[in-house]
């Protein structure tokens, strides 16, 4: 294939679709299928079939719509109807009322428009909208433009310029400028070089970088092959967790098309430029995802993180240059060179341009995958998109950035999201959860939910993370069995200064947040369980342990 | 091709040393004191214990001096209360990880770990033991692997890969479970690629691989990685 | 401290060997200096039945293994001004909290002891205090002001940490703890 070709084929396939009067996404995410979703697809072809509408109405399974929560959730072009919770009886009713009469079925619509309203998808904007199955799908929404555009157009410095004007910062967590981290790996004049994406999302309630893999493999594709161009890289490896079956499948199927149509191996789009991607699954630990330990474990070892320096640009996979991003980092970089990095800069905060994916769970109205701009507040994303925490209960916190995010209070609220905010404030990005927590939730409990996590998935390398996180457990179960002492809380505060400072690698560094955070705005109810041995959400069951007892 | 030297101040000492070097390299070479268990000269940085750390002038961040290179102008603060501080925590989550008892360790006196608690005045654990009950093997016809005693430096799982080239011990599990096994977490009398060369147990800093009936202090050869790497190079 | 009266000195003898005792008796003529200045009013060296009150310094050996040693230590903490642990034992739980490993080790050691080893009557004594689940050391039991390490700590270092009280100075144990 040549260039040119991928701009036929966009023509070509766009006629095809634009010959059908409707289009039905069906939502085949990983959301949605345990609620029954690939039955309703079935259910969509047969009445369409029924009915006889098969060449004016589109029947495409596609990745993740948004609205997690009440699945099987299915889209209907135009007009962008959206039925949630769609069983295959409904499926028929739907073809019938909306598809052949022209009357969409009102009582089966999501209710929330505000829901949609506040969010900006860019990195998602496919999702939802193309089968991810079908690289022509992709390619009629403008996918690969941008390669072929950087092929033919750009040199490898421009495109690195472009990043740089659009001030992306790594999605992973960090928040690192993404022009810098390219150039760093550009200058590095030692081949061969390698590509990371780093999609090893280990964080409980957090299914952002899945979604994304699930619904729109080729923009992951199309951003490492840029990547990979600007930087010069040879080889590519896509580093996914197992325990993703569907995103893996996406994935894999999504590599084999864009090899088959010579977009990924030698000579790709018959220019000089080569590359080669492969996945990697990893084995369920949370640390993979951590910049070295995943370099480990590409490379076949135990994934334990190293110390930098040397950094991975320096010295990554095998001791060559190789450059870590998200996924999601990845997925925007397609999109800034299509529209240019002073159109990306524009969206966003001042500071922090783009958007961000979150997923939005825990006790609000509507919880879903949600793509937001840079710079909205807490306040919108939970009440504006979330629809407030139901049942009438009381807003407590709401915890961001993962088990290593920091829990925030009412009065934060208004806190805008991007990186420096969330940090003054004890929190992380992270990898993208927010975990909406009201009045029935303990925060002693919370923190030590997220001290269990991390003391479970910590390698064991380093001293402070291996066992001083185990102490800060011990403590937590003290604290909760009803033992807790008045000195505990100070124990707490320099053992958590103590991990932050000295752990090798980010998990260590970053556990202690949830701890911190809940003292810092939630004291009263660590005062309350150890000096009153009182639990206000009664969660905490003050069991006195054995030694206790003894003495 | 010369080799570059830099210019760094650790502490109250100026040096000029070899470019590429590690600070703790550079340090041990000038005779400058620089608590460290893991690392050991002739193996791969691991940076694990994190007793190494240092303090660098104009960054927050503390680096474990074992891996970090010394470059240009440095400036390394060796020893702030705050170091002082974090490095006796260290020792104390260490002896209160698995059973350190040092009056029946084969280690009495001859231990890293026992010598650093002396030296930086731990002289109480502020905390709950844990008193564990792992796996001791002494299947091997003289070496012995005490898995309480273990600190998880790895010495012994890189001596084994980088010297003697044979990689028979390894970790398994992770976390505070980890562990030291032999081969696929076989006995060790049934480890078929162990070559039963010593070096492991020449290289424990405490009493957890040692050679049975031969005292510690003969066994004990920290020399013997750089010894080998010495030789070899030409 | 007041200049004229003597330092009013105990010792105590938990679950321990006696070793750290030996280790105080062997600080030999310094032991002249410090008897001008103390005056030794409990502890297995003196024939004196109740702990008394208003004690300056209390050395203790050994780690607390049952019942009648968590009020011995308890007691000893209320009328002692400064507390000392004394040797592994007492500052770390050393060989008799070895049993801590052993799941129930109080029945364990028990049974050990007094049943699987015995040649005649194999029974479990009852009119003992009680063992506890666990043994701890001190500082896990009643708040610690000095601790000396050793197995046996070195006559030296116990003769530093009493001079230094003596003289109101607190002890820097740097260099000079050892366990083992």
């Amino acid at each position: 294939m040549k260039p040119a070709d991928i701009i036929h084929l966009a023509e070509t396939e766009l006629d095809a679709q634009r010959s059908y009067k409707h289009r039905i996404n069906v939502c085949c995410s990983s959301g949605c299928i345990p609620f029954g979703a690939l039955k309703v697809l079935k259910a969509f072809e047969d009445a369409v079939k029924e009915f006889g509408v098969q060449k004016e109405c589109k029947v495409a399974r596609t990745g993740c719509i948004g609205t997690c929560s009440v699945g099987p959730a299915v889209m209907i072009e135009p007009g962008n109807y959206l039925y949630q919770s769609v069983t295959p009886e409904k499926a028929r009713e739907i073809v019938r009322d909306h598809v052949v009469l022209g009357l969409p079925v009102k009582d089966m619509l999501y209710g929330s428009k505000a829901y949609f309203e506040k969010q900006h998808r860019l990195v998602m904007k496919n999702a939802g909208k193309i089968d991810p199955y079908r690289i022509e799908d992709y390619i009629a929404a403008g996918g690969y433009s941008a390669l072929v555009k950087c092929l033919i157009k750009m040199s490898p410095k421009d495109v690195i310029d472009e990043v740089w004007l659009s001030g992306l910062r790594g999605r992973g967590g960090a928040g690192f400028k993404i022009g810098q981290k390219w150039t760093f790996v550009a200058r590095a004049h030692r081949s061969p070089k390698y590509i990371v994406a780093n999609l090893d999302e280990g964080d409980p309630g957090v299914f952002a970088n899945r979604t994304l893999a699930e619904a729109d493999p080729h923009a992951i594709l199309e951003g490492m092959l840029i990547a990979a161009y600007a930087t010069e890289a040879n080889k590519g490896y896509i580093y996914i967790r197992a325990e993703y079956p569907l995103a893996v499948d996406t994935l894999k199927k999504a590599i084999d098309k864009a090899k088959a149509m010579n977009l990924i191996g030698q000579n790709i789009l018959e220019t000089s430029f080569s590359f080669d991607i492969e996945l990697r699954l990893g084995a369920g630990a949370f640390v993979a995802g951590e910049e070295t330990a995943i370099l480990a474990s590409v490379e076949g070892n135990r994934a334990n993180p190293r110390p930098r320096p040397p950094y991975p640009a320096a010295s990554g996979l095998w001791k060559s240059p190789t450059l870590i991003d998200n996924v999601e980092t990845l997925a925007n970089i397609p999109q800034i060179i299509s529209h240019g990095g002073l159109w990306f800069s524009k969206i966003g905060s001042p500071t922090c341009s783009g958007t961000k994916c979150f997923s939005l769970t825990g006790k609000v109205n509507n919880p879903g995958l949600i793509e937001v701009p840079m710079g909205i507040t807490l306040k919108e994303v939970i009440y504006d998109i979330g629809g407030g925490v139901p049942d009438n209960k009381k807003f407590k916190a709401v915890l961001v950035g993962g088990p290593s995010g920091g829990c925030l209070p009412d009065t934060m609220l208004d806190l805008p999201i991007d990186y420096e905010s969330l940090t003054k404030a004890g929190a992380i990005m992270g990898s993208g959860g927010i975990v909406v927590i009201d009045e029935d939730s303990c925060m002693v409990d919370t923190a030590k939910f997220f001290i269990d996590f991390c003391v479970e998935e910590s390698c064991g390398k380093c001293t402070p993370c291996r066992v001083g996180l185990h102490k800060i457990q011990e403590t937590y179960a003290r604290i909760i069995g009803g033992v807790g002492k008045p000195e505990d809380i100070q124990f707490l505060r320099s053992s958590c200064g103590y991990i932050q400072e000295a752990s090798l690698c980010g998990l260590g560094q970053t556990a202690p947040n949830p701890v911190l955070t809940t003292m810092r705005y939630f004291g009263n109810e660590y005062n309350e369980h150890i000096l009153q041995k009182k639990c206000a959400a009664g969660k905490c069951s003050f069991k006195h342990n054995v030694k206790e007892a003894e003495i | 091709m010369t080799t570059k030297t830099v210019s760094l101040k650790i502490d109250e000492h100026e040096i000029t040393a070899q470019e590429g070097k590690s600070i703790l390299e550079t340090a041990i070479e000038n005779g400058i004191d620089i608590p460290h268990l893991c690392f050991l000269a002739g193996l791969t940085k691991t940076g694990a214990c994190r007793l190494c750390i240092v303090e660098l002038k104009g960054q927050a961040k503390l680096f474990a001096s074992c891996s970090t290179p010394i470059s240009d102008g440095m400036e390394v603060i060796t020893n702030s209360e705050k170091l002082k501080a974090y490095r006796k925590n260290t020792i104390q989550l260490l002896l209160s990880e698995r059973t350190h008892v040092c009056s029946v360790c084969v280690a009495n006196k001859n231990c890293e770990l026992q010598a650093l608690a002396d030296k930086l005045g731990v002289e109480h654990v502020a905390f709950e033991r844990e008193w564990t009950s792992e796996n001791v093997d002494s299947s091997h016809p003289f070496l012995v692997i005490d898995r309480n005693r273990c600190i998880l430096c790895t010495r012994c799982v890189r001596v084994c890969d980088e010297i003697e080239g044979v990689h028979a011990l390894d970790l398994k599990l992770r976390g505070k479970d980890s562990q030291i096994i032999v081969d696929f977490d076989d006995s060790w009398d049934k480890a078929a690629s162990c070559t039963s060369c010593r070096k492991c147990a020449k290289v424990c800093p405490v009493g957890a691989i040692y050679v049975e009936g031969e005292p510690l202090s003969e066994t004990k050869d920290t020399g013997i990685a750089d010894f080998v790497l010495s030789r070899r190079k030409k | 401290m007041p200049t004229n009266a003597k330092t009013k000195l105990a010792t105590m003898w938990l679950s321990g060997c006696s070793g750290c005792h030996m280790s105080l008796l062997d600080i030999d003529e310094v032991l002249l200096d410090l008897a001008k200045k103390i005056q030794l009013v409990y502890g297995p060296l003196v024939d004196i039945k109740n702990f008394p009150e208003g004690v300056d310094v209390t050395l203790i050996e050994g780690a607390v293994a049952n019942k009648e040693q968590v009020e011995m230590l308890k007691i000893a903490r209320e009328r002692s001004r400064i507390l000392i642990a004394m040797g592994d034992c007492a500052v770390t739980g050393n060989v008799p909290a070895l049993r801590n490993s052993f799941e129930d080790s109080d029945q364990a050691v028990l049974q050990r002891e007094f049943v699987e080893n015995s040649d005649i009557q194999q029974t479990i004594p009852t009119d003992v205090p009680k063992l506890l689940k666990k043994v701890y050391p001190l500082h896990e039991v009643v708040k610690v002001d000095f601790f000396i390490p050793g197995c046996p700590p070195p006559a030296g270092n116990i003769a530093y940490v009493l001079t230094e009280l003596l003289a109101g100075k607190v002890p820097l144990m740097e260099n000079k703890s050892k366990y083992g």
